[in-house]
């Protein structure tokens, strides 16, 4: 067998030693074709983005805490976009802006799907690489661009993109309309394009790595809830954001060669533009064609994470495999035919409305099952608190706390007096944001020894785990009653408005917690980076789990399995399975092993093994009858 | 013997520990001490450097020092929080070789989970009861009262099924805590259960969908049906505020021209119709009670939003697609002062979607008044059609053969 083995995969060796010798420090690190490399580039450069955009946060929360106090540092640091030591209210809105967008797009899309999709694809369905590591390189390369690209408009005289994350148009077409409609902009719409070439790159390679290059056994039924959730994702990101570049091109035409797609009757500084016949409601139908299965983008990746590992340290299979990986399907199906209702109130023909309320509450029904079979695969666990299962609870408690306050937001009559306030931004920062930051941060503990060969410390997990999740319900919880009260988003302060200034005082109590919470990632920041070079040694398989990326040795090599590709015989989820001494059961241990724990319903489609396991139990039962 | 030397190594460690800690906290009483000091001289000195070079707020070292003194705070923190962790450590390590049982997180972190449940509970209720007495006061208009109803079901609903599934989550993670004696119960799946908890949602969905649809239908409706008549009010978004146009005795309002814009006639309206001679201006958006309202809104820069919570009324201007909103205030200005026991209330119309530096200040005071005190002030209102306007439209009219390109040059004088 193990000649066999040699014998089967030598061309591979062979390339591999060959390429061992010229494996320098630029091929191995910075233009890696390895999946498992490019997958830390991907997890660097997206944490180090999410630490950016954090602080941009922080910032413009001082102001809303602080609206009339002067911070004399802040001019110091950011200069001119914030004179006598107070923002600029068009900096406030660049910052809102770019925090959005890095927060969405660079963290939560590239920094998700691009880390884990990449370490896990091959890993978790036993394939030595991506379908194409080329591709998956330039991926990388494209999303590093645009990080660089989108950063380098606070660097242009008039700042950055300042229209909302967003960019509707005309405010994000007409540089007259505020600054940041300018160069910035420019900027913002060549990053926003070399995003997505990088997001389509790496998507492709997800599905053709899913779809063609599964280990002998993996059939799809056998495949864990991670490759499910990257694979659906890859599906949506392929078919969605081809529409935004469409969107961006437009947008591009309007703004420099002086077409008039979005625009239309309109008069800027006293002066009468020659725009006619456009439509800015076409750029926000384009826009959220791709926005709204963004938002799923986001979630579905942290949704996998957080069953895989929910399923492992509860030690119990995951309650409903098929109803999760159909309620997945649905999510992914349903998330095209809802954008509509980011549009309630924009003009847009309100019977078009009505239809999008339905369609946007059906998509509650597979959410709610997700939430349902995640609380049923805990009930009788044995549950081992990890800082990864903390995460992992924690983004099941956001999910259903944001996730609730969608059902008022998908009414399109209550909608009428929450659009647009900080009611939705209560909404999509737990269910999206802190949801989607849990799933990421519960899969780095969690993949962590896979991928740099060390374990994380437990108890500083423990500490950043609590800290962040109280500081965010902190921050987010008390903004429903603001949107409540009728305070729009992106307001520079709140000062103008006798009503909102009794807002001011929970204002002071959000930024405090943010900045807690803000201060806590520094405990996660020191954890990653110590634990990566003098982290305790891991073992092959830490948490006892039973997927393919266990099997492979602690240290990287390429192609990762130094023999043959280890065969699949069972689902990922046999963890405490009775009648079996250890509890888990990895995938790659035939049933002929475990002939005491089978059950029938392993045998679907397999006569054979059922008339081996009925031989075997029969002469079980004549064994114990002799004795 | 070998015990007894790691007992002393433990010991000396623990020696090693106290004086470490106390170290530490000198230090940290120094730094408060030094800190507060230099933070209360900054405070007296800030304003008069500020008002000494007028506002002109540079770098001065009193800031440094401030900054100085967070950032060792938050250092000495960490400093703690490293102690903490050694002393954590060190206990573990010395309960490992008295051959005693270790700390059991599971246990540790499941409490946690049940406490962070009664306490977040808690403060869910009070913020639901505290800053949920600062929201908007009950709906000024015959819609709003029917969201309002729906919002109130959906909040029970919700609440509900909160309450529910983060009990459930907490309690279990606390009950279900691991440990070594237990195995988990292999559970995969179980069809009855799964089918009954996507029902159940689809059916309660179901019936937000069908109440909310017809709800949302009858409130978009902004035509006028047979026998209805609505006071037409013109609302036109520009940056930074918002322009009135009410209708005069004819009841009709004017068409617009955006080509039209310039000089005097800041809407563009379009003179040739004779519907636009008595439209009149206004600076306060005054309406009757109990009269149905029907905002024409539009844009002329970028989209702005009308947005006018206490009536639960919403809907987006947009540049070049008219928008519109038809609502009936049912309760007065005056009314709704002696309701929220506050002299100054004041129902307002503002901006709710982006639209550039000064979009947290575009708004328009919005009174409702009765019926006559309504007659009394529009006969005050004046119409648009000023002297000034009337002066360049005679001169525009005298150049009949002139293009509209042309006029629009001259207006934009």
């Amino acid at each position: 067998m193990s000649t066999l083995a040699v014998q089967d995969h030598g061309v591979v060796h062979h390339e591999e030693g060959h390429e061992h010798h010229h494996d320098t420090f630029l091929t191995k690190y910075i233009f890696s074709q390895d999946h498992k490399m490019i997958a830390k580039q991907f997890l660097i450069t997206g944490i180090t983005m999410a630490f950016i955009a954090m602080t941009l946060s922080i910032l413009f929360r001082i102001q809303l805490a602080y609206p009339d106090k002067t911070f004399p540092l802040l001019q110091t640091l950011l200069g001119r976009f914030a004179p006598d030591g107070r923002l600029d209210p068009n900096f406030y809105l660049s910052l809102v802006t770019i925090h959005g967008t890095i927060m969405v797009f660079f963290v939560l899309t590239a920094g998700l799907s691009g880390t884990f999709s990449n370490l896990l694809i091959p890993l978790q369905v036993g394939a030595r690489d991506m379908a194409s590591p080329f591709m998956n390189m330039l991926s990388y390369w494209f999303f590093f661009i645009a990080c660089v690209i989108m950063l380098s408009s606070f660097f242009v005289q008039k700042g950055p993109a300042s229209g909302g994350w967003t960019v509707y148009p005309p405010l994000s077409a007409l540089p007259k309309a505020m600054p940041g409609s300018g160069e910035g902009m420019t900027l913002w719409l060549i990053s926003m394009i070399c995003f997505i070439g990088s997001s389509l790159m790496g998507g492709i390679n997800y599905v053709s790595t899913v779809l063609n290059m599964r280990t002998k056994g993996m059939d799809l039924w056998k495949m864990p809830l991670t490759i499910w959730a990257f694979f659906l994702t890859a599906v949506l990101g392929v078919l969605a954001f081809p529409v935004l570049v469409a969107g961006v091109v437009l947008l591009i035409f309007d703004r420099s060669f002086g077409t008039s797609f979005y625009l239309s009757d309109i008069v800027i500084a006293g002066q009468v533009m020659p725009f006619e016949g456009g439509s800015p409601i076409l750029f926000q139908h384009l826009f959220w064609f791709l926005g709204h299965p963004e938002v799923y983008i986001v979630i579905m990746p942290a949704m996998g994470i957080a069953s895989e590992v929910m399923s492992v340290n509860s030690r119990k299979p995951i309650f409903g495999y098929h109803a999760m990986v159909y309620s997945l399907i649905g999510i992914t199906v349903l998330s095209f035919i809802v954008w509509g209702h980011h549009m309630f109130v924009t003009g847009m023909n309100p019977f078009l409305g009505g239809v999008f309320m339905i369609t946007t509450l059906i998509i509650a029904v597979p959410s709610a099952v997700k939430t349902f079979n995640w609380l049923a695969t805990l009930w009788r666990g044995n549950i081992r608190f990890t800082p990864a299962m903390l995460f992992a609870i924690g983004m099941v408690s956001f999910f259903i706390s944001g996730g609730l306050t969608g059902i008022f937001l998908g009414n399109a009559a209550l909608d009428i007096n929450l659009h647009d306030t900080y009611f939705v931004v209560a909404h999509f920062h737990l269910v999206m944001g802190s949801a989607a930051i849990f799933g990421m941060l519960c899969g780095v503990y969690h993949w962590f020894p896979k991928m740099f060969g060390r374990l994380m410390d437990t108890k500083l997990g423990f500490l950043h785990f609590w800290l962040t999740f109280i500081g965010a319900y902190l921050v987010f919880f008390p903004m429903h009653f603001m949107g409540l009260d009728g305070v729009p988003r992106r307001y520079y302060a709140f000062t103008e408005f006798e009503s909102m200034k009794q807002w001011l005082s929970v204002n002071v109590f959000i930024t405090w917690s943010a900045i807690i919470a803000g201060l806590a990632q520094v405990a996660f920041l020191y954890n990653f980076v110590h634990s990566i070079f003098w982290g305790e040694k891991t073992t092959q398989n830490p948490w006892q789990a039973n997927t393919l990326e266990w099997t492979t040795p602690v240290e990287h090599i390429h192609g990762n399995w130094p023999g043959e590709i280890p065969t699949v015989y069972r689902w990922p989820y046999d963890y405490s399975k009775p009648g079996n001494d250890s509890d888990f059961i990895p995938q790659i241990i035939p049933f002929s092993q475990t002939m005491s724990s089978n059950i029938p319903s392993d045998f679907e489609d397999n006569t054979g093994g059922l008339e081996a396991q009925s031989k075997w139990s029969s002469t079980q039962k004549a064994n114990e009858q002799v004795k | 013997m070998q015990h007894n030397t790691e007992y002393q190594t433990n010991d000396t460690m623990a020696f090693k520990r106290l004086i470490n800690s106390k170290k530490i906290f000198s230090l940290f009483a120094v730094f408060s001490l030094l800190g507060t000091n230099l933070l209360m001289a900054q405070d007296t000195a800030t304003p008069t450097v500020s008002s000494v070079t007028g506002g002109d707020a540079t770098a001065t070292p009193g800031m440094w020092m401030s900054v100085g003194y967070y950032v060792l705070l938050f250092l000495v923190l960490c400093v703690v929080i490293a102690i903490v962790g050694k002393i954590l450590k060190v206990y573990d390590l010395s309960l490992q070789l008295q051959n005693k049982k270790q700390i059991n997180w599971n246990n540790i972190m499941g409490a946690i989970c049940i406490l962070f449940m009664i306490v977040g509970f808690y403060g869910a209720y009070w913020s639901i009861t505290e800053q949920g007495s600062m929201t908007l006061p009950e709906a000024a208009s015959k819609h709003g009262v029917k969201i309002d109803q729906m919002f109130l079901t959906t909040s029970i609903l919700t609440l509900f099924v909160f309450v529910l599934t983060q009990f459930l989550l907490f309690f279990f993670a606390f009950k279900y805590r691991g440990s070594d004696k237990r195995k988990a119960y292999f559970l995969p799946h179980n069809n009855t259960i799964e089918k009954v908890w996507t029902i159940v949602p689809a059916i309660v969905l179901t019936i937000l969908v069908v109440f909310g649809f017809f709800t949302w239908q009858e409130i978009t409706n902004s035509t006028d049906g047979k026998g209805e008549s609505s006071i037409n009010i013109d609302v036109t978004g520009h940056q930074f505020a918002w322009e009135l146009r009410y209708p005069g005795n004819d009841g009709k309002l004017g068409r617009k021209n955006y080509t039209l814009i310039g000089g005097n006639n800041k809407l563009g309206i379009d003179y040739k119709d004779r519907n636009s001679f008595d439209d009149l201006a206004a600076d306060t958006m005054v309406i009757p009670v109990n009269k149905s309202i029907r905002l024409n809104i539009n844009a002329q820069d970028v989209i702005h939003s009308v947005y006018m919570p206490h009536f639960r009324v919403q809907l987006n201007a947009v540049p070049g697609l008219p928008t519109f909103f038809r609502f009936t205030p049912t309760i007065t200005t005056a009314e709704m002062r002696t309701r929220t026991d506050n002299a100054k209330f004041e129902y307002l119309l503002y901006c709710n979607k982006i639209c550039g530096a000064s979009h947290y200040n575009m708004q328009k005071v919005v009174r409702v008044v009765t019926d006559s005190e309504y007659n009394e002030w529009i006969a005050r209102q004046k119409p648009y059609l000023t002297d000034g306007l009337k002066k360049e439209l005679k001169l525009a009219e005298g150049n009949q053969k002139k293009n509209i390109s042309q006029n629009r040059l001259a207006l934009n004088n």
